[in-house]
């Protein structure tokens, strides 16, 4: 009974925004411009990579400049990805140990994700 | 916090479907499905930094039927995400919210979209198709 004396202003402090939810939005339009030019040019890429040998395609990948857009592309696309995501599931899964758990997992997959193309493409550029 | 099971103001089951809900619905299904296509972005960087054996499993993969549709889907689901994200900046910017500018350009995203993707194919089948 105790809790029904609280104002609803009362309830909700404390349990609102977590009060970055301005930088997620900016975070997400940054990247959705970076991803404009990189994601045109990995389009490039694929249809370049899609009739390229083993050989070719690791000399189109060694060339410094692809490694640089690619690894942009990477940092950028995953970081987008997490942030849309994240969203995703605070809209749709409600029982909180479920989403808790999805928001968790997209965050490990996104980061092991983009840490794996990182040291691919290291490999190749410096190989 | 769970209330009683009372109506919710307005929710698909009673909305009628319209052309900027669908295309809604579209971009965060696009997005989505875009995930799930980094899972071959990271395959095949991984496969080419491995060596030759590895990396002929990805082309055996995008060669094949499922593959060739996947990618397709997936072309289109960039192509897609990509002309209605621009969309939805120039919203950020405060540019297109009136109703017939919502209309104009949502059908454009639809266009273009088909577009880009016919002309990405159209230069993978000029080289020889996917494999």
């Amino acid at each position: 009974m105790s809790a029904d004396l609280q104002t609803p202003i009362k309830r909700a402090r404390g349990l609102g925004s977590a009060k970055d939810g301005t930088h997620h939005f900016i975070i997400q339009r940054i990247t959705a411009l970076a991803l404009i030019p990189l994601s045109i040019w990995i389009v490039w890429l694929a249809l370049a990579l899609m009739h390229a040998d083993f050989a070719q395609a690791r000399a189109i990948l060694h060339h410094p400049f692809a490694a640089v857009w690619l690894a942009a592309f990477v940092i950028a696309a995953f970081w987008h990805a997490q942030l849309g995501m994240q969203v995703v599931i605070e809209d749709y899964v409600h029982t909180r140990w479920l989403e808790i758990s999805a928001q968790l997992a997209v965050k490990f997959f996104c980061f092991i994700a983009a840490l794996a193309c990182l040291l691919a493409i290291a490999r190749m550029a410096l190989s | 916090m769970p209330q009683a099971a009372r109506p919710l103001s307005p929710h698909l089951g009673i909305y009628k479907w319209q052309l900027t809900m669908m295309l809604s619905i579209i971009h965060r299904a696009t997005g989505i499905a875009l995930v799930a296509g980094t899972l071959l972005l990271v395959w095949t960087l991984l496969a080419l930094a491995q060596g030759p054996e590895a990396y002929a499993r990805v082309q055996m993969l995008c060669a094949s039927i499922p593959g060739t549709v996947l990618l397709f889907g997936w072309s289109w689901a960039l192509c897609y995400h990509l002309c209605n994200g621009i969309r939805h900046l120039a919203w950020d910017a405060g540019w297109g919210f009136d109703i017939p500018r919502a209309y104009l350009t949502g059908w454009s995203v639809v266009v273009v979209s088909l577009l880009m993707t016919a002309a990405i194919w159209a230069c993978v089948f000029a080289r020889g198709g996917t494999a």
